[in-house]
């Protein structure tokens, strides 16, 4: 282990000079607008995450029945829902839930995707090939299904919702990043640390790991705004996240349809709201790959 | 040609495998018994007795591997069983709902089909234009945009325009018939989930079609045909299209699969009762079998196509037989 | 002339809703012919009346079968009047009230044309009474009163009760009572989970999975000149909004459950006179329950907090314009006799005139059980009118006296699996009964070793004695003073389980369906055999 620092203070030594945060982000926007434009989207969300309590006076939670179903106006930008909840306020709580469920699942599914993919990969043969062949069978189910069946078995609620949705993630990361990982494997640096004798964990870990981050970022991007996709899909049918929590799929839900002709901002805003975020997330990820990985630049 | 598609074939057999092991297991792991659901579904107890007999008939008092070999065994033999929720034969309980899933999904297809090979086509070779960015736009808001939230829209705008044009607000058939009974009934009512799916397909396949093109049209042979002077429309029509199409039926063939048995929440929006409906009510009912055959049947479909879509790679370009 | 119009609309369309109030079958004669098409929002799990208890069955099923008796066609909301299917008369009791001998009617046939006689009748009620090894019955228990069934010839049936019991003959109506064929039955006791054979108004046609069920007319039906249409098409659709459209775009007549206001409104506001709304009180409430065996809940201070915070007379006009929930009651169907009045109920914890001082009282109750910032979860059932929606307004309302409550919502089958192994902290659950009869429906809350689905998991043997007491009496004064003590030791002094607010039906359909009215209860009447559609 404290051999390490040498290893990686040749690599920073390659890099010529580092420009400045600001100007990379400079070039990335001149470079692709929709990205900048993606990401400024990704930050307005999170924003709105961190600052929920200050951004709205009202309680996304508290009953209203004064209020009920009123139309957006100047006390409640968006209007509010049938138990006269502001929607403004739901939906920047909402962010949380999203970014939650989005940022956790991703994470942690590429996360684990990425340590199989690369283990895979490194070992190569027959473990490789049983591996490939179970990440076939969760490949051939349909996300939601499998979404689904992992919701019967541990029940509705943000936590579960979470667990649902990183178990497809896992075994789509891992192929993707054991495609890149295959290739690193028969890098000359890998063949040199293992006739150094290192052990096979230090390899994957410190040596391959390393040089696959970018897919593995680009997939971490993609997913985030899948698995808000899916944290959507799961509330709308009463599977995923539950009131009165406030959820963006959840809103939609029953009275959102119920109301929809005589309030349709009940069912406009937070499905604009779902659309928007997946939309800067995909875009944002786009971009991120078209800088990260030019060969893949379409 | 041929020792490869057996090679290929033999090779859906332990994804197939695979996929039985998964959904037996998972259906085993959630909790609550199906014969107690079935029983006590309406409150109250349930009589010792008949919860046995019931567990006895389902075969639910047999030892795990013994449920799982004749889970296989049906599979085999196409004895798929019944329903342990209704107790009816699973294929009478799938056969309805298949027609109409198929057909959603074909509709959804064509949808994709007529969408995306013009836009992915002139956003390809207009490149980084106006046109493009636009076409890019649209497609990342079609794969943004939830299809549930889409077909609320659609309901609502059904609603809102027939009220303003007609006076009378008119809404989609809510029973299916089939399409060569009353076509015009069946058209009427499944042509908007089509759309509502057909959208987030067509963009997918639209990115497909387009960064293919992209590809094809910096290779040799393009620039070749170019260079011959060949009128720009030719050249894309006959040479780059026909290779880039490759990848794009790749797409479609996938996402064609995932249809059948992928479209659940969309089908609760428009109330279709079709596999996706039928697979959420068997999960949440315990019906191991009905899950599992409809699972199986999901990842069999999408096995298959996998095998065309490669035997038809292999067909086109010969290298593939031989490095796979 | 668009003024002319208006003025004329008026009194026609004030006319027409007098015709639509008045009993139809005396103010005009019933045409014949047409198809009636309604919604219904599930599929039942099997055709087997006897068995299921959903009333998702009851609407697509029993216009295939005939019962003995049945609650009164023409004043379905009066609770003691019942009249006869297939029996000739309603009997009186003999031996001090402890045998009822049924006539049945002669000549009648199943639709397979073998006759219905009282063997018939005989194996039917064995089967829900005494029911073989592995045939289930879910109206076992509220027949427990019956000794014996015989059949001393073909038009006779004699009920032997254990004890004289108030409670027999609305039990007996219970509309999942079908009549089935002892030949049937003697060849596979489970044969009507599958088919449908009876000898109702309407012969099984059609049934296509998750979709549809439908019947045509019985030319044989034994009450003459019924039914009136040619034929139903009950068409499953789970979604309300698409039932509500499908009403609206007539492409269904009616749904028998019962919509929320809201739908209501926005039927009568695009349909007009097209659009007939009838609505009732329903014998069905929401009760909460929470599970003494879990902590704090062991402490009836707790549970007494709980029902002191939730503002009823407040929540109900608001709750009644978005959820098919309207009255504020206690544990007896508001408006009957045995009812508490509005008064008797201000006396109840969580029923003050007063909110501030309830809420008071109970932040006080929890600081002083030691649980000031209280957590716990709802186990609620996943069906949006009216459980998810009550128990999000709960949910606030608990937040109001700083309880923090998290909300799960499982579907049916795992809801009540949870109920019945008391894997929960607090439970959203029901009680609803057909027939109105407040001294057998409040069986509900006895304690859990007494009633089979009582969910809260405790021992009471005072409560049981006031219960036995109050049905051991004829006099309606001392039942209503017993009804007090009980219904106080229920929801007050124990706060075992307590009520939220009772459902409130409202059915807009058609206007040229007739023939129909509807009642307190989702169960009946249902054989159709009596509606006709005015075209």
């Amino acid at each position: 282990m404290a051999s390490t620092e040498t290893a990686s203070a040749t690599v920073i030594e390659d890099i010529p000079r580092r420009p400045t945060i600001l100007a990379t982000l400079g070039a990335f926007s001149r470079e692709n607008p929709l990205g900048a434009c993606g990401g400024f989207i990704v930050i307005v969300m999170i924003v709105m995450a961190f600052f929920a309590p200050w951004l709205t006076s009202y309680d996304p939670t508290a009953n209203d029945f004064g209020a009920m179903l009123a139309p957006p106006d100047g006390d409640h930008f968006l209007g509010t829902d049938q138990f006269g909840r502001d929607l403004l306020s739901r939906i920047i709580y909402g962010a949380r839930t999203a970014l939650l469920v989005g940022f956790v699942s991703s994470f942690v599914g590429c996360f684990l995707g990425l340590i199989l993919g690369v283990t895979s990969a490194y070992f190569g043969g027959r473990f490789d090939l049983l591996f490939q062949r179970v990440m076939d069978v969760f490949m051939a189910f349909p996300l939601i299904i499998l979404a689904l069946a992992v919701v019967a078995i541990f029940g509705t609620g943000v936590q579960n919702v979470i667990i649902a949705i990183t178990i497809p993630v896992i075994p789509r990361a891992a192929r993707i990043v054991r495609a890149s990982a295959l290739a690193i494997r028969e890098m000359p640096y890998v063949d040199a640390a293992r006739a150094n004798g290192f052990s096979h964990s230090r390899i994957i870990f410190r040596h391959m790991m390393p040089n696959v981050m970018a897919p593995f970022l680009i997939i971490l991007t993609a997913q985030v705004g899948q698995a808000i996709l899916i944290e959507a899909s799961l509330s709308y049918l009463g599977l995923g996240v539950q009131e009165p929590i406030p959820a963006w799929g959840l809103m939609l839900r029953g009275g959102a349809q119920e109301y929809a002709e005589s309030a349709p901002w009940v069912a406009i805003f937070p499905g604009l709201a779902i659309t928007l975020a997946v939309f800067g997330f995909n875009l944002f990820g786009d971009a991120l790959r078209d800088w990260l990985d030019p060969k893949m630049k379409t | 040609m041929f020792r490869y598609v057996v090679k290929r074939l033999l090779l859906m057999i332990p994804t197939l495998f695979g996929a039985a092991v998964l959904i037996f297991l998972l259906m085993r792991a959630i909790p609550g018994d199906i014969c107690y659901l079935r029983l006590a579904a309406g409150g109250g107890t349930v009589a010792p007795d008949v919860l046995r007999i019931c567990r006895a008939e389902l075969g639910l008092d047999q030892p795990l591997i013994a449920q799982f070999l004749t889970f296989i065994k049906g599979l085999v033999t196409f004895d798929f069983g019944k329903s342990m929720w209704t107790n009816r034969p699973i294929i009478e309980e799938i056969g309805l709902r298949f027609q109409l899933s198929l057909q959603v999904a074909i509709m959804a297809t064509l949808t994709a089909i007529l969408i995306a090979i013009p836009l992915g086509t002139i956003s390809a070779v207009r490149q980084n234009t106006w046109i493009d960015y636009f076409v890019r736009t649209f497609t990342i808001a079609g794969i943004a945009m939830p299809s549930f939230w889409l077909g609320i829209l659609i309901i609502l705008g059904i609603l809102i325009t027939s009220k303003a044009w007609f006076g009378v607000a008119w809404m989609p058939p809510i029973r299916y018939v089939p399409l060569w009974e009353d076509p015009w009934y069946n058209l009427s009512m499944l042509i908007w989930p089509a759309l509502a799916t057909g959208y987030r397909y067509s963009a997918v396949a639209t990115r497909m079609t387009r960064s293919a093109l992209l590809e094809v049209l910096r290779e040799d042979y393009v620039r070749t045909a170019r260079a011959k002077g060949l009128y720009e429309k030719l050249v894309i029509n006959r040479h780059a299209l026909r290779n880039a199409l490759l990848p794009v039926v790749t797409v479609l063939g996938i996402e064609f699969a995932f249809l059948m048995g992928g479209l659940v929440v969309t089908e609760q929006v428009f109330n279709l009762n079709g596999l996706g409906k039928l697979f959420v009510e068997s999960v949440l009912n315990h019906d191991y079998q009905m899950t599992q055959i409809l699972v199986m049947l999901v990842v069999a479909i999408f096995a298959f196509t996998n095998f065309v879509v490669d035997i038809l790679y292999a067909w086109l370009d010969p290298r593939i037989r031989y490095t796979r | 002339m668009k003024f002319k119009t208006s003025l004329l609309a008026v009194p026609l369309a004030a006319a027409l809703a007098v015709a639509g109030l008045a009993n139809p079958a005396v103010a005009q004669t019933p045409k014949k012919g047409g198809i009636l098409k309604f919604v219904v929002p599930d599929e039942p799990p099997s055709f087997d009346g006897h068995k299921e208890t959903t009333f998702a069955l009851i609407h697509p099923i029993a216009p295939f079968y005939s019962v003995l008796i049945r609650p009164d066609s023409a004043d379905p909301s009066n609770s003691s009047k019942f009249e006869c299917d297939i029996c000739t008369e309603m009997p009186t009791s003999t031996d001090g009230g402890k045998q009822y001998t049924f006539k049945i009617r002669k000549g009648l046939k199943f639709h397979d044309g073998s006759p219905l006689t009282s063997a018939d009748v005989l194996a039917t009620f064995q089967r829900i009474i005494f029911p073989k090894e592995g045939i289930s019955s879910a109206r076992k228990a509220q027949m427990s009163m019956v000794e014996s069934v015989t059949a001393p010839d073909a038009e006779t049936v004699v009920f032997k009760l254990k004890r004289p019991s108030g409670a027999f003959i609305p039990a007996l109506a219970a509309p999942f009572h079908f009549i089935y064929s002892k030949a049937k039955l003697d060849a596979d006791p489970r044969w009507y989970e599958q088919n449908v054979m009876g000898s109702g108004p309407f012969i099984f046609d059609i049934r296509e999975a998750g979709a549809r069920v439908t019947g045509k007319r019985n030319p044989n039906y034994h009450h003459a000149g019924q039914p009136y249409i040619d034929g139903f098409e009950a068409i499953f659709a789970k979604t309300q909004t698409l039932r509500v459209q499908a009403i609206r775009g007539d492409q269904a007549v009616i749904e028998f459950r019962g919509f929320p206001p809201k739908s209501r409104d926005d039927l009568v506001a695009a349909l007009g006179k097209d659009i007939t709304v009838q609505e009732s009180d329903w014998n069905c409430v929401l009760l909460i329950t929470p599970n003494h065996e879990k902590k704090p809940f062991d402490d009836a201070r707790v549970r007494r907090a709980l029902t002191l915070a939730v503002d009823r007379w407040g929540g109900a006009p608001a709750l009644s314009k978005i959820a098919i929930v309207k009255a504020v009651g206690g544990i007896v169907f508001p408006g009957h006799e045995l009812a508490a009045t509005k008064e008797e109920l201000q006396q109840i914890a969580g029923y003050g005139p007063d909110i501030t001082k309830s809420r008071d009282e109970a932040r006080r109750l929890l600081k002083e059980a030691g649980v000031s910032n209280l957590k716990f979860t709802l186990t609620n059932r996943g069906v949006d009118q009216p459980y998810t929606i009550v128990g999000t307004w709960l949910i606030d309302q608990w937040k109001q006296v700083g309880i923090e409550v998290t909300q799960k919502v499982e579907s049916t089958g795992p809801f009540y699996a949870q109920l019945n192994s008391g894997a929960f902290d607090v439970t959203l659950d029901f009680n609803c009964q057909s027939v109105v009869n407040p001294l057998s429906d409040t069986a509900k809350f006895l304690p859990s070793d007494l009633a089979g689905d009582q969910y809260g998991r405790f021992k009471d043997p005072k409560l049981a004695e006031l219960h036995d007491a109050m049905n051991g009496t004829d006099d309606v004064k001392q039942q209503r003073t017993l009804m007090r003590q009980y219904e106080k030791r229920v929801l007050d002094e124990e706060a075992h389980n307590f009520i939220s607010l009772w459902w409130y039906r409202i059915i807009p359909h058609r206007t040229y369906l007739k023939g129909w009215k509807a009642g307190p209860s989702h169960y009946f009447p249902n054989q159709l055999d009596q509606v006709w559609l005015d075209k």
